[in-house]
């Protein structure tokens, strides 16, 4: 235990001073490890905890990087457009996929998830006052109680505090009672409802709980980049996502930043080389679920003997 | 006062066939009543239809004064109707006490909490154990259920429906596939439950029956042969042919 706060004080530490030993590059790498690592996290939450396979987790990704860029393009740098309410519409949008959604499982829930977050993409593709193909240009980040975020190292301490944010309250929640109820469905669903529980409910608030904070994600990256384009809807963001976690390790929270830290710097690092990156991380994936189907949590845990 | 659970012509159809076919039956409080009848004569169908697994055709089922007939499973078991299964049906990646201490939090109070930690939920935990100590687990309690022999993961099926403090366990062959050591393990340990729990039970081991039941409801194509008490039933010359007609020996 103290060990595990320990190795998570260190962490958070190495990630804030970053700034201050790197160049921007690195830095900017950082920052977008810990955005796509958010996400993978709440993907997490819902496939490994809740035994809910989505790939339609880039409906709530977008949905919070339309909302932001939206918002703070209209109303300028508050927190309110650049988090909140691109929060609360991933959790709206999370509400209503779900609804129909987990009527079903398995290949079904994925194909459903798939179809609505494609839904998305065609009409943002479509819709000329969202921007159409090219998305929404020159986002304006937030300002955070008098702090401009433009600056390199505040907008890193913003987004690590996301970051840290998100593994503390998913975190917590894996361990709550509502947590165990998860796991309950996750490995016994029938049995579930058999002793009482209204599985779908609780199913509808994992939902939304993961699509919330894959919405934040959504709206941090697009304050990352400054701007969002319908790709962010693509089914190859929801794809990227089920990489990173099951690189990582399904079920461990942590694996989502593992995994999101391995994609990203296989991608930036490869693709400086050689146009066939996509090679290499087919090969990493091939290896992983063949040789470490645990993700690389899976393959430390046993190799320096870490408890879950 | 009336029987704790009735049931009025209840039917079902699969196709032509009537697997449960117009059955009525009341179980009163406090009583212990097994249900026989030879392989294919609706005996899970039945539990089936009470407990919300399948959609009733026809007739009613009325528990403590509620119509409960169609009602999804998670609703009939919140009633204080818990039911075990007659194919062990449990958490499999989770210990004897987690097993339990779900079940036991199945009224969902505290359940949505999203945040402080799971063992702060004392009330299903001290169920849990009290439930433990009940089905002979005590000494297993940390124990994930792939580790339990079969004997033990049968007490424990039993054990995840008792957590819920039903008024009326039904039990659907508690002792399917177990050695006559373990069959008499169970048989000890359902007749030391409290009479406070009524008790519904599907079994084909005539000895268990014979112990345990109060009255035996016999089933035979979907429809109540015989109703009495044991000395009654096995004295009854129909049931004898039903055994012995389809070559069922149980």
């Amino acid at each position: 235990m103290t060990r595990r706060v320990l190795g998570v004080a260190a962490v958070v530490l190495a990630v804030l001073i970053f700034p201050r030993v790197a160049g921007t590059y690195p830095v900017k790498l950082l920052q977008e490890i810990l955005i796509w690592g958010m996400f993978a996290m709440s993907l997490d939450f819902l496939m490994g905890y809740a035994g809910m396979v989505s790939f339609g987790h880039s409906a709530f990704f977008g949905v919070g990087g339309y909302v932001a860029a939206l918002a703070l393009v209209a109303w300028g740098p508050g927190v309110a457009a650049g988090l909140l309410l691109p929060a609360a519409a991933a959790a709206l949008a999370a509400l209503v996929i779900g609804f129909f959604s987990i009527r079903v499982s398995g290949v079904y829930f994925i194909m459903l998830t798939l179809a609505f977050s494609q839904m998305f993409y065609a009409v943002t593709f479509q819709v000329g006052w969202l921007g159409a193909e090219d998305g929404i240009v020159g986002v304006p980040r937030p300002r955070l109680a008098g702090v401009d975020l433009n600056g390199l190292t505040a907008f890193h301490v913003y987004v690590a505090a996301f970051a840290l944010a998100t593994v503390l309250v998913l975190w917590r929640i894996v361990r709550s009672p509502f947590g165990h109820v998860l796991r309950g469905i996750h490995d016994n669903e029938a049995r579930m409802q058999a002793v009482g529980y209204a599985v779908d409910r609780y199913k509808l608030l994992a939902f939304v709980i993961a699509g919330t904070v894959a919405g934040v994600a959504g709206a941090l990256y697009a304050q990352f980049v400054g701007s969002i384009t319908p790709e962010a809807f693509l089914w190859r963001t929801s794809g990227e996502a089920l990489l990173m976690v099951i690189i990582g390790g399904t079920g461990t929270l942590g694996g989502g930043l593992l995994g999101a830290a391995a994609f990203i710097l296989l991608q930036s690092l490869v693709s400086s080389y050689t146009e066939r990156w996509m090679l290499l991380l087919g090969l990493t994936f091939i290896v992983f679920v063949l040789f470490a189907p645990g993700g690389i949590v899976g393959a430390l845990r046993g190799r320096i003997g870490l408890r879950a | 006062m009336t029987a704790l659970l009735e049931v009025d012509r209840l039917t079902r159809y699969f196709g032509a066939l009537g697997a449960v076919n117009g059955v009525t039956l009341a179980v009163e409080r406090r009583e212990r009543r097994a249900i026989i009848g030879p392989n294919g004569a609706g005996k899970t169908t039945l539990f089936n239809l009470i407990t919300g697994h399948l959609a009733p055709s026809g007739g009613r089922v009325v528990f403590d004064g509620h119509a409960i007939t169609g009602l999804p499973p998670h609703r009939v078991a919140r009633h204080g109707l818990a039911r075990s299964f007659q194919r062990t049906n449990l958490f499999s990646r989770l210990t004897v006490l987690e097993n339990l201490r779900l079940a036991a939090a199945a009224d969902g109070r505290g359940s949505y909490r999203l945040f402080g930690s799971v063992d702060r939920l004392t009330a299903p935990l001290a169920r849990a154990r009290e439930v433990a100590d009940a089905v002979g687990l005590s000494e297993r309690l940390d124990e994930t259920v792939a580790r339990l022999s079969y004997g033990e993961q049968r007490q424990l099926e039993v054990g995840v429906a008792l957590a819920t403090r039903p008024q009326l366990l039904l039990l659907d062959e508690p002792t399917a596939g177990m050695s006559p050591e373990e069959t008499r393990r169970m048989t000890r340990l359902l007749a030391a439950l409290g009479r406070d729990v009524t008790m519904l039970i599907i079994e084909h081991d005539m000895d268990v029956v014979f112990s345990l039941a109060d009255r035996i409801t016999v089933l035979h194509y979907g429809e109540v042969l015989v109703e009495g008490p044991p000395d009654a039933v096995r004295a009854d010359a129909r049931v004898y042919e039903v055994y012995l007609g389809t070559g069922d020996g149980a």
